[in-house]
């Protein structure tokens, strides 16, 4: 066990070690990152000040490890446009990110886990046509185009939702629904691959074997153990859930980490973009490491396979 | 899947041309394949097809509603948007952009991927561990926020777009295909070919490459949906395809302006054609998947 989570430890920090040079390269590479760091208009003294204060005129090695020095203390610069520390901001931001994760998560289990028990009872019945269709669906429209015609149908329309901005629950509704279907997608999916699974396992042909009704065989023996893959697809999620909301964010105004993130890109405010990027890869790297080691807790087979 | 008809040994004595075997096309998606070669074709002849010019507009004719609804009119089908552009000449012209951006990309990501499959799986030691690590680190990263990162850091144009997306997307190619390489170079051919003293270079060639073309693909068709919906978010997000260029995604972004006022058919019609062309490209791709590659499958 202590060898696994070792080596699991350290394939995490290679990644965020990866990460950050694939992050310090990019910049580099694809121009001279003062350009990026100064104001635009700045003056070419102004350009050769940041050279020296980042240490852009020293040798490579040195700029990296520097540049290592600063992302492990949480330090990622200063906004241009807020005239705060990143780190400060993107923290501000974070409640709201994780409120809209949580509420569309609930949306995507609501409907994805239902539909999913629905479709493996009935293999190539109605349910599953529907499930499989609606997954589909969910996977095949951008979901900022979902939200917008949500704004059209309820804001323009029928008047009854706000199409923007945050407050009430009732602000998030739409972006919660236009971010969760595509998850319920997948929680769809897997639900179904997973029930199939443990319908077909011997314990549940011994449950309806001992004349137990249907409902109770799948309520009680089958979903609780179907259910175990498909909460830890849903825990990875909600943090992708929190990285991936850019579009939604932008297109409802909800102020969370993707809105800043936008608004990084649009003001050309650089160390916002940095930022928010380099959290968002540790962030889910980090996670992917948590569930790892929660499964060979839980699972002793993986921790002896690996 | 496998059904035992499919193996049935050829009976002698019936010339092989006589049964020419179509059942491999059986459950073809024909309405998607129809959509995916009518889109293909208005993107080749866009230039034929609409009738205005898509980036310069008449100023006086902006908001124009469809041709059905009151103060719409015929010159403008599909109405007009906040220049005076017509959106029918758009959404076809914004077709190629599509097709071109979703083909590339896939055939950037497709070799990028590929290629580091196979020298991964074949070559194997060091090699296979330091690509395999970089493509967990990449799994591991959110896929749009490091393409949006980086047409950021780049600035739009659509060859821009096509790269970033094609070194965004390699990862799932790089491990379909190493593992399909594992299993391959055990194989009979590729030891003869060793004996008979076949450099690695040519074995992952002549012997390799050909033989997990299949898979890469199926891969390939099912990113293109992928592909075409992150080309969209870039573009609506102001870092992909720049204006005035007509990319669907473009016109979602433009179309929002007007979208608290009710113009909804410069929000509708763009997003109805990305709609048509992803749900297309996947369930062509499912079909393929299904039936070129059963270990796909699990995917």
């Amino acid at each position: 066990m202590k060898q696994y989570v070792i080596r699991r430890v350290g394939y995490c920090l290679l990644s965020l070690f990866l990460l950050s040079v694939t992050i310090f390269f990019f910049v580099r590479v694809t121009g001279d990152p003062a350009t990026l760091l100064v104001e635009p208009g700045a003056s070419e003294a102004d350009i050769a000040a940041i050279h020296h204060q980042f240490g852009l005129d020293r040798p490579l090695l040195v700029q990296y490890w520097l540049f290592l020095q600063s992302i492990v203390t949480g330090d990622f610069g200063q906004s241009f446009y807020y005239r705060t520390p990143v780190f400060e901001l993107y923290l501000s931001r974070l409640p709201y990110s994780l409120m809209l994760a949580a509420v569309a998560m609930a949306f995507s289990l609501l409907i994805g886990i239902p539909s999913g028990i629905l479709a493996s009872v009935g293999v190539g019945g109605f349910w599953d046509s529907f499930g499989k269709g609606f997954a589909l669906l969910g996977l095949s429209l951008p979901s900022f185009w979902v939200g917008l015609v949500m704004i059209l149908f309820f804001s323009v329309f029928l008047g009854w939702l706000p199409s923007s901005g945050a407050g009430t629950p009732l602000h998030l509704i739409m972006p919660a629904f236009a971010l969760g279907w595509y998850f319920a997608a997948s929680h769809m999916r897997l639900t179904r691959s997973s029930m199939l699974e443990v319908l077909g396992s011997e314990y549940i042909k011994l449950a309806k074997l001992k004349g137990l009704p249907q409902r109770l065989v799948i309520a009680k023996h089958a979903f609780k153990n179907a259910l175990i893959p498909v909460l830890t697809l849903a825990g990875i999620n909600l943090v992708i859930m929190v990285n991936v909301a850019i579009v939604v964010e932008t297109v409802f105004a909800w102020p969370g980490i993707g809105r800043l993130l936008y608004e990084g890109i649009t003001f050309r405010d650089f160390p916002v973009v940095q930022g928010v990027v380099l959290m968002g890869g540790a962030m889910i790297v980090v996670v992917n490491l948590v569930v790892d080691i929660l499964y060979a807790v839980i699972d002793p087979r993986i921790r002896l396979g690996a | 899947m496998s059904n035992p008809a499919d193996t049935i040994v050829v009976p002698i004595g019936r010339r092989p041309a006589a049964r020419l075997n179509l059942r491999w096309l059986r459950d073809f998606p024909v309405i998607p394949a129809a959509i995916l070669l009518m889109i293909g074709l208005v993107a080749l002849f866009a230039n034929q097809l609409a009738p205005h010019n898509p980036e310069i507009g008449t100023l006086g004719a902006r908001f124009k509603p469809p041709f059905w609804q009151t103060g719409g009119t015929a010159k403008y089908l599909l109405g007009t948007d906040q220049l005076g552009r017509d959106v029918l000449s758009r959404l076809i012209f914004g077709a190629r952009i599509s097709m071109i951006v979703s083909f590339f990309a896939v055939l950037v990501a497709g070799v990028v991927g590929t290629t580091l499959g196979i020298l991964a799986g074949y070559v194997g030691g060091w090699v296979d561990q330091v690509i395999m690590r970089v493509t967990d680190t990449w799994l591991a990263l959110p896929a749009l926020t490091f393409a949006i990162f980086l047409a950021a850091i780049v600035g739009p144009s659509m060859w821009n777009i096509v790269i970033i997306l094609g070194i965004t997307y390699w990862t799932r190619y790089a491990r379909v295909i190493r593992g399909e390489v594992l299993s391959l170079k055990e194989r009979e051919f590729v030891r003869l070919a060793i004996v008979a003293g076949c450099s690695k270079l040519t074995i992952m060639r002549r012997h390799i490459l050909p033989n997990i073309l299949n898979s890469a693909i199926v891969l390939g068709t099912l990113e293109i949906g992928v592909v075409i919906i992150a080309e969209a978010t870039l573009s609506f997000l102001g870092v992909g395809v720049p204006p005035p260029e007509p990319s669907w995604g473009l016109m979602l972004s433009d179309g929002k302006q007007g979208l608290m006022v009710g113009y909804w058919w410069l929000t509708v019609f763009p997003g109805c054609c990305i709609m048509l062309m992803v749900l297309s490209a996947n369930l062509l791709g499912d079909w393929l998947r299904v039936r070129f590659d059963p270990q796909l499958r699990q995917l």
